[in-house]
This record gives C-alpha cells, structure tokens and sequence, in this order.
C-alpha cells in the first residue's frame, strides 16, 4: 500500500538501474575491443578511442547508479516515515488498556527495529535484488553470446555460492538469536545480582555470583564461537569458489587461445565478468533472510495497527455537547480490567452536583483511581451508566469532555520541556496570564523563582530534577490553566507538605467555586473540608457523608481519623 | 536519557593511556597476536599472488603453446587458493577467539570489581547503568580486538604485496596506475569523514526520535487527558522528518561515493590500457603483465576502505574503554582492615557506643545512639518511618561506616574484622524479599556447597516452607522465575527465613515485612520467627505486637535517637512514645487477636 504512493518514483528507479547496468555491462566489451586493437597493433589513437569510451561509459553508469540510490533507497526512507507517522498516529488512539498490557521497551521495539527491518527490505533489498537479478541476465547472455562452452565452464561453481551463502546466513539466523538468548541472560543475571546486591553481601556470595557470572560468560563465548565456525567459512569458501571461476577461465580459456579460438581481450572481459557476477551471487542468499525478517517485523506491526480503539468517538455520540457544567452521576456501574479478573468496582452509585467538591478516601488498591478514570474515559465502565450533566459520557464528544476536566493523577508525568509548556500543556496558545494565575493557586511561585531561568526552565533529563512536591504543584498548575469545569485530584498533595496543602486547598476554594472538584486522598486533612466524603473498601461504597457526618457514624473514617491524629502527635514529639 | 547520552559521546579515535591499559589486556594472549600477524602475512601475500601467476600463464605459457606449463600454474593457483582458504579460516576463528577471551576476561574483572563495590555506589548509580557497563560496553571492545588490530596488518601487507608485485613487473606501469590512488585515498577519507559526521547527524535525530517516543508512549495518558493527539501528531511528525532528511542525507554520500570509486577504477582501468598499448607494441610490455595489472586494480580498494573503517572502530571502542575503566577506578569501597581481628567463634555480644551515622554527609539519621545485647537476647526496634531503624542494622553489617562513635561485636570493633568474617555470623532477613531466578532451593542455600540438601529440607520444615514447597511440583527443584513472581508474598518471607536458618548464624536480624497476609500465613510466618529467634542474638525491626511482647528488650527510635528503652509493659506505663506507636501500630493487632 505503501508503495503505491510511490509507484512512480520506483518505475524511475527501476529504470535506472537497467540503463546503468547495460553501461556497466558494456565497459567490458569496450576493454575487450581496446585489447583487441593493441593485438592487430591499431595506431594509438584508435586505442584511445576505446579508452575514452571506457571512461565515458563508466561516468554515465556511474550517475545512473547515483539515480538509483537517490530514488529507491531515498524512498524507503520515505516509507518508513510514513509507516512510523501511521505508527505513531494509531497508537495516540489506543486506550490506556493498551499501555497497561503492552510495555514502553515493547513498543519501541516496535517502533525501531520492526520499521527498521521494513525499511531494509523496500530499500536495500528491493534494490538489490532487481539490480543484481537484471544484471546477472545480461552479463549471462553477453558471455553466453561469447563463448557458450567456457561460459557455461566459468558458471559452473557458482550456484554453489547462493547455496552456501543461503546455508550459512539462514543457519546464522539462529546461531544468533541463540548469542542474543545469551546476551539476554547476562543482561538479567548482572540486573539480577545488583539489584539483590544486599543479600548477595550480607550472606557473603559475592565468589560465588561471580562464579555464576562466568559460567555463564563462557557459554556466551562458546555460542559466540558457534557463530564464528560458521562465519568464518564465509570468506574462505567464497574465495575458493570466485576463484574456481577465474581458474577455470584461465585454463579453458588459455586452451582455446592456444588453439586461436579466443583472444586476450575476451580473457580480460570474461574476467571482468565474473567479477560482475559474484556480487549477485553472494547478494541472492543474502536478499532472501533479509526478506524472513522483514516478513516477520511486518506481521508483528500489523498485529499493533489492527488493535482496535477502545475509546472512540461512536455512532452515538451527540456533537451538538459543547460545554460540560459538571454534574457527574454513576448509575449501578462496575468495573473490571479483564474479563477474567475480579471486578474492581462492583454497583457504585454516586451522585455529584455541580460546584460541589466531594473527597474520596480509602485505602490503596481499593478502586477509587479507577473509579475517577470512568469519568474522563480512560476506560469504560463494563456495567452501569456514568453520565455527566444527564448524558451518558460515551455519547459526549471524547475531545469535549476531556479538554473541560483537569485531571491530576499519582503518576505526576511531566514532560522534558520548559516549566511554562508544562503548564500550559493543555492550551492551544500561550497565555502568560493562564501560566501566573495556575501557578500561584498551586502555590508554584516560590519555586520558580528559585529556579535558574524561572517559568523557562528546562525540566526533566535536560534540566533539572524537580522534587516530588513540585512535580505535583506543577501537574496540578496543569490540570488549572486549562481552565476545568471538572478538576480531579488523584492523591494530588502526598508528596507536599501539610501546610502547602492547606495553602493550596484554601486557594482552591476560591477557584472552584462554580467547579466541581473531586479529591482523591489517603489523608484526613485534605478531605475533611469537602461537600461529600465517600470511603471506599474493596470496591464499594462503605460510607459517605460530611466530615462530622462521618465521625459521628464511628466506622472506618472515625478510625482513619483517630489514627491520623495520633500520628500527627508523634511526629510533633522530640 | 541521560544514561543514554553519555553513552553516545563519542571522544577521540586513539587515546594513548586507554590504550596502554587496553593492550594490558592482550598479553596473556601475545602467541596469539604473534601467530595471527604471520598468517596475516600469509595471506595477504597469497592473493596478490594469483595475478602475477596468471601473468606467467599468459605470457610464458600460453604465447608458448605449452599446455603442461599452463597445467601447472593453474595447479599452483589452485594451491594457493586453498591455502589461503584454509589459513584464513583458522586466522578469522582465532582472532575472533582471541578477541571473545579478552572481552570475557574484562567482564569477569568487572563484574567481581562490582561485586566490592560499597552500597554507596548501588543507591547513587542506577542498576541499569551498571548493568550496560558489563555487558553492552564490554562487548564494544571485542570489534577492536578481534577485528581491529590484527586486520590493519593484513591490510597493510596486502597493499604492500600489491605494489612489489607490480613493481617487480613494470615500474612505469605501477606509476600509471597509481595515479589515480591519491585520489582514491583522498576520496575514501572525504567519504568516511562526510559519512561519519552525518552518521553522527543520523544518531542525534534518532536518539531524539527514540526520546520522544519513549517519553510520550510513558506520558500518553497525559497526552490523551489534554486531548492533544493532534498537536504531538504535528511534533511527532517534524521529528519523524528531520530523522528520515538526515538519513536522506547521507544516502547521498554514499549515492556519490560507490560510482565515484567505480569511475575511478575505469579511468585507472583506461590509463593503463592506453600506456600499455604504445608499451606491448613496441615489444616492451607483454599481454599478461596487462592482464595482471587489470586484476590489481579491482584488489586495491578493499584494503583502502578497510583501513577507514577503522578509525570508527577504534573511536567507538576508545570511548566505551573510558566507561569500563571509570567503573573498574571507582573507589566506592568499605575497607577491610590490614591486618583484622580473627574471629574464631562469636557469642553474640554487640554494643553501640555513641553512634553516629549520615548517608549524606551531615545529614544524621542516627545521633548518638548507644546500647548493648548480651548473646542470647532478642532485641526489639520500634519506630516510626525515618526514625532510623533500618539505618541500625546496615551499619551493624557494615554496608555503611558510621561517623563516630563505635560499634563493637564480642568487644571488638567491628572496623576490625574482616567483612566477610563478620557477615558470615550475622543472617540479615530483609523487608523486600529478593529472591534469584533459579530453583527453591538455590534461593535457600544461595549456592553454597557447605550446605547440604538435608540442611536445606530441615530449614525449611523448621520455619514450616515445607508445607507449601512439597506442594509445588517440582518441591525444592522448582523453578523460581525472576523475583520470585510465581510466589505470594508470605511463600517468599518463608523461602527467606529458611535461608537465613540454613546459614545458622549467631546473629540474626529480622526486618519483617508490613505487608498484610491471610491469617493462616500469618500464623506460620509468627510461629516460624519464634523458631528463627532461638538460642541466637537477634535484632528485630519489629511490626508485630508478638515479636515485641517476646522480645527481651525494645529500643525505640525517635527521629534518629534512641528514645526509650525497657520491656513493653515498662514502655507501655511510661505512656511516652513508645505508648503511642503502640496505638497506632500494634493494638489493632491485639483486637484481631481476640477477635
């Protein structure tokens, strides 16, 4: 399909590559016919003509092979673009389940090498293969029109090269994927033994793991050589066959001249000629593993760009919904990652008016992050209705609802760019203005100015390394600039200290004032302000009211909160 | 990213210092170097052989009409085929040999230099980083040794044995020839060079390519929040075409390059023809010197480009020697003492004297800390997150040294005994459970012979693993994947308590783990400490109330200080710190137990 886009330029380039072989293929005749001349001792000039002809020849073959490469092999890396730009385009479409089951190294992988061997066979290996294909046929017929018997002489070890070279490279395959295995192992133990490093110390194996290390080390040694014993025949056999050809002619070939059936100058061709042909020979058991491998890396693409989207846009989807007030109701909804995993939020139903802020609180693993995720659907719910202002969130445009909900979650992500940009991720444009007042409710400011070039600062890998506290005042200063009509804070503040977070939450008060807020939370403090508190336990509901609300009732909130207290006490001691 | 940047760097072609400690490195091997730069000779001189033989044939020959003649000189080109077939193929194995010993003998160094290393080391570095070191790093250096140094002398030899070859035929003929050599040499280094700086180009957009998948398919969730597909399809797609310019880029290099070096030989091929036509007709030069001299021009150029090549071998190998080095320099070590104390047989007597430790210079975790365990006693530590319980017991087994003060084990100074002396008498049974990939039983006797299976079954029936190992249907040959996936959490606190007990120490430290188990696991895991404690000095980091009730003493750990000492209805009455944890922490436990 790819090709097709590009089916003119590779006729371009198909033609090139006949025309600058015909070139080549004639530079012998022209030697041949230079020799010829010195042997009926032509005058020099006539000589020259010839030699000329060979050096024009040639600079004609020569921008010829330029064309060839500056199409088909320019346009594979064009293809490969593009299939990484298709790549790219589907997996944005995918929905956090894939990235739950796929791993980051997983799909570079896909992204790298799979494309990579892609690349090589529409590239190199198409290349390749019709020019040395082409190329062997006519040089074939030439020399058959020559002198069909030392022809035929000349050919005759020379299949026996594809077969080798199909033999050695096919069995390479696996001899290295067997190194790989190996490597693969080394890679784990050293993984292993750091990271167990404190066992591996206080129970003094530190001999022995080294031990370990260099059985294995050795067996990557002995599968290394496995691999060399077969590729160190390459050359050797590959000489003697090559050089079989040249013997061949020189012995034939020397006979018939002695008998005067053929001249210096067709020797000198013929030679010529061979050494046209071993390339080919060689290249033909090369093309075909390189084609294995690009027949598999295509399967394993194909198998990612056939994932369906999830979450999409549907049929049902209402587009005249172009705002959100925030009212959000889960309807008897439950929820599981897998079919065949228990649920992890079984019948909720929960009611939240707009403006309201409510507070989850529970311990971890009991559902509240996934619950939060229904609303902007990162997943859907696998029972129940969620709806937002009364409709079903999956017939609310997927771009509307998510650009009206700031969402901070645990992972805090941000990205390897400036502060600003962080910030002002989810607008389009920027907005000094939308940048100060974020920061400021996220109590950033201090911060920034502390750092070296202030909002400008480079963060991440490049820049600098922001502590978990700011990391969640940033993504929190994220989630506001985009102006939410919904914010959900996903255990927001575990990393900032009590005080900032009183800061914070008064600052918000003001902000989310006609917003709906949800908290998301392990602590008393931050929650105990809300409109509507849930506790949540192994997927439920366990309990829900105001703060005094819940005291009062004495059940698992009034325990968190005697807990808390406690803790608090302690940490005050000296 | 970082990791991977410095990995890129890419330093200068030849450094004489890494190379001095380089070629340390080949000495073991010297027969080797010695036998493989003979061959090379060999066959470097074996394939400029052949032209000159079949010179002979055509002129001595052939002209001649002498078919015997002509017989043998394709019985001898035969020959030296074969010959050189033959010596190659030992030469390529035996470097390659060469080559994997060296590499194998540096990873080995490496890996027991890591081995040593201080824990220092292992919390500042990460894992991976160490990991690439001993293995992709070192495995960089095998081209250098198996291909790089000894093939310069075959390419050097060959190129030699080519000119002799055609000097010995005809010296005006060579210099035709040559002519076009200077620009060949010139071409291929302008090539290489050009080739070189855009493969640095290439590397630069695919390693920002490669960022920004990474980070974005890590990130995506965020990308989807903020509904931003569109706008980092756009980002994603101006990477994706500054990658695939700068790969068409150098696609043109080498477009140019090839058919250069092919014009090249056809004009070199055309000099020759001409000089050579005035030459053979005024009887000077003969037909098979042509012939020979046609043949040397197709040998030339592999030579040349070998030789380029390998100046970027040897760049990548000077800067991935840096990175094993700088690792086999670090000096992040615990010291044992010159001359240690011998410890034949320990009671178990430990004592803090005003102790004071900092991970960061400092920044103590622990002040002043003083306390003493008489063999035999079961200690309790309590605390809460940060008060430096965990601290106590890495200093006690010197994976850390303290600032001041001193620790003493049987009154001596635990500075003054052999590392690996005073760990053999102290079992540490940490929090996080690692276990090996391997089977059950490796994971219980960590490979040591001196532990016999008998030992390993009885430790394990001892801290009742045995129960749930015997299930499994392998029993204690059954594989343990990678951390111990395949088990729950309460298997592998028993796999570990098992371990510790097969060692049999005098000293144990116990940190046990917080995570919750289902009550029968409990029970086995309360009844297995009870065993594990016996008739041996112990220091627990304690989360069950049954540990402290049992423990001889409790320390209790206030933001780094030693708070409050006694038993637990002592420390219970004097309602200070140590009442409070106990609220917090350990009273639920009691209610469950009732309950």
């Amino acid at each position: 399909m790819y090709f097709v886009r590009y089916k003119k330029t590779f006729v371009l380039g198909i033609i090139f590559i006949l025309l600058s072989n015909i070139g080549q293929v004639y530079i012998p005749q022209l030697i041949k016919q230079g020799i010829n001349a010195i042997e009926k001792n032509a005058v020099p000039e006539a000589v020259l003509k010839f030699v000329l002809l060979i050096a024009l020849t040639s600079l004609l073959a020569g921008v010829f092979r330029f064309l060839i490469r500056q199409t088909i092999i320019v346009t594979s890396w064009k293809i490969a673009n593009d299939l990484r730009y298709d790549f790219w385009n589907h997996l944005q479409k995918l929905s956090l389940r894939f990235y739950q089951n796929n791993s980051t190294g997983n799909i570079m992988s896909h992204a790298t090498n799979d494309i990579n061997a892609v690349r090589s066979f529409v590239g190199p290996s198409v290349m390749y293969t019709i020019d040395n294909g082409t190329k062997f046929l006519f040089v074939f017929f030439i020399m058959l029109s020559m002198n069909p018997l030392l022809t035929l002489y000349a050919l005759l070890p020379s299949p026996f090269m594809t077969l080798v070279v199909y033999y050695v490279m096919s069995r390479v395959h696996a001899k290295y994927t067997k190194i790989q295995e190996k490597f693969a192992d080394l890679t784990a133990r050293a993984q292993e033994n750091f990271s167990g490093i404190r066992v591996i110390k206080s129970y003094g194996r530190e001999d022995y793991e080294t031990e370990n290390y260099m059985y294995e080390s050795k067996e990557y040694l002995k599968r290394k050589m496995d691999l060399v014993k077969l590729q160190a025949m390459f050359i050797p056999v590959f000489l003697v066959i090559a050089g079989l050809s040249f013997i061949i002619v020189l012995w034939s070939g020397g006979i018939q001249m002695i008998e005067g059936n053929f001249s210096i100058g067709e020797l000198v061709a013929f030679y010529a000629y061979l050494g046209m042909l071993i390339w080919p020979m060689i290249s033909f058991g090369w093309v075909a593993t390189m084609i294995q491998q690009a027949e598999a890396s295509m399967k394993r693409l194909l198998k990612i760009l056939n994932e369906p989207y999830e979450i999409q846009d549907s049929v049902t989807t209402d587009y005249n919904i172009k705002e959100i007030h925030g009212q959000i109701e889960f309807k008897n909804v439950s929820f599981g990652y897998a079919a065949n995993l228990p649920p992890v939020l079984k019948e909720i139903n929960l009611k939240i008016e707009k403006g309201n802020t409510v507070a989850f609180i529970g311990k971890t693993g009991t559902g509240k992050t996934s619950l939060v995720n229904l609303i902007p659907r990162f997943y859907d719910s696998t029972g129940g209705e969620v709806l937002i202002d009364g409709v079903n969130v999956k017939n609310i445009p997927l771009q509307t609802l998510r650009k009206n909900i700031g969402m901070v979650s645990q992972e805090n992500f941000l990205f390897s760019d400036s502060l600003a940009n962080n910030v002002i991720y989810g607008l389009n444009g920027t907005s000094d203005n939308a940048i100060e007042k974020a920061a400021d409710i996220a109590q950033l400011s201090k911060d920034v100015e502390s750092f070296p070039k202030g909002f400008e600062t480079i963060l991440g890998e490049r820049g600098i390394t922001l502590s978990g506290g700011q990391k969640q005042r940033s993504t929190l200063a994220r989630a506001l600039a985009i102006d939410p009509k919904i914010l959900i804070l996903d255990d927001s503040f575990s990393a900032v200290d009590t005080n900032t977070e009183e800061e914070i939450l008064r600052r918000l008060k003001q902000f989310m004032k006609n917003r709906t807020s949800i908290i998301i939370s392990h602590r008393i403090s931050t929650v105990k302000d809300a409109d509507k508190i849930f506790v949540v336990e192994e997927g439920r509901i366990a309990e829900e009211g105001t703060h005094e609300e819940l005291i009062e009732l004495n059940g698992i909130y009034a325990d968190l909160n005697k807990r808390q207290l406690l803790e608090e006490e302690l940490s005050e001691m000296d | 990213m970082a990791e991977q940047r410095e990995d890129e760097i890419l330093g200068k072609a030849y450094d004489s210092k890494l190379m001095k400690r380089l070629l340390v490195y080949i000495k073991p091997y010297k027969m080797y170097v010695i036998a493989a730069i003979l061959f090379n000779i060999l066959v470097a001189a074996l394939g400029p052989l052949r032209p000159y033989l079949s010179k002979v044939a055509i002129d001595d020959y052939i002209m001649h009409k002498d078919y015997n003649g002509l017989l043998l000189i394709v019985g001898i080109l035969f020959a030296s085929l074969v010959i050189q077939a033959v010596v190659q193929y030992y030469l390529t194995y035996f470097t390659e040999l060469m080559g994997q010993k060296i590499i194998y003998d540096i990873r080995i160094q490496l890996f027991s230099r890591v081995q040593k290393l201080a824990l220092k080391y292992f919390d500042r570095t990460p894992v991976g980083r160490t990991v690439t070191r001993v293995t992709n790093d070192v495995d960089a250096l095998n081209e250098m040794f198996s291909s790089g140094v000894i093939t310069v002398f075959s390419d050097i030899f060959m190129l030699v044995f080519i000119f002799i070859f055609m000097f010995s035929m005809s010296w005006q003929l060579t210099l035709v020839t040559l002519a076009v050599i200077p620009l060949l040499f010139y071409a291929t280094f302008l090539f290489r060079k050009k080739v070189r700086e855009e493969y640095r180009n290439v590397r630069t957009h695919l390693a920002r390519l490669n960022s920004y998948m990474q980070e974005h398919v890590t990130g995506m969730n965020v990308v989807q929040m903020f509904a931003k597909e569109k706008q980092e399809l756009e980002k994603f797609s101006s990477i994706n075409d500054d990658f695939k310019n700068a790969n068409i880029r150098s696609v043109f290099y080498y477009a140019i390059f090839f058919p250069f070096v092919e014009l090249l030989s056809a004009v070199s091929i055309s000099l020759v023809i001409w000089y050579a036509s005035g030459e053979i007709i005024q009887g000077i030069l003969t037909f098979g010197v042509l012939t020979a001299f046609l043949q040397y021009i197709e040998m030339f150029w592999r030579p040349v480009r070998d030789l380029s090549e390998k100046y970027d071998i040897l760049q990548r190998a000077m800067a991935a020697s840096e990175r094993i080095f700088n690792l086999l320099d670090d000096n992040t070590m615990i010291k044992n003492p010159d001359t240690p104390v011998i410890l034949q047989k320990v009671r178990g007597e430990i004592e803090f004297n005003n102790v004071w430790f900092a991970y960061n210079p400092g920044e103590y975790v622990l002040k002043n800390v003083s306390f003493k365990i008489n063999p035999g006693e079961t200690i309790a530590i309590v605390g809460a997150t940060g008060a430096g319980k965990t601290s106590i017991v890495n200093i006690l087994t010197r994976f850390y040294d303290i600032e001041k003060g001193n620790i003493t084990l049987d009154g001596i100074d635990i500075r003054n005994l052999n590392k690996r002396d005073l760990r053999k008498h102290i079992s540490m049974v940490l929090q996080d459970v690692f276990l090996f990939s391997g089977t059950i039983k490796s994971n219980i006797s960590l490979g040591n012979s001196d532990i016999s299976d008998q030992q390993i079954y009885e430790a394990a029936r001892t801290v009742g693993a045995d129960k749930f190992i015997l299930n499994l249907p392998n029993k204690f040959d059954e594989e343990v994947k990678e951390k111990g996936a395949t088990l729950s959490v309460g298997q592998r606190q028993l796999i570990s308590f098992a371990r510790a007990l097969a060692y049999n120490p005098q000293i144990l430290i116990l940190d046990e783990a917080t995570s919750s188990v289902d009550t029968e696991t409990e029970q086995l895991i309360q009844n297995a400490i009870e065993k594990l404690l016996v008739g041996r000095t112990s220091i627990v980091i304690a989360h069950r109330l049954s540990t402290i009730q049992n423990a001889d003493k409790i320390l209790v750990m206030h933001k780094g200080e030693l708070k409050e000492t006694g038993n637990h209805q002592e420390l219970l009455a004097k309602r200070g710190i140590y009442y409070r944890l106990y609220e917090l922490q350990y009273k639920d436990q009691e209610i469950t137990k009732t309950a």
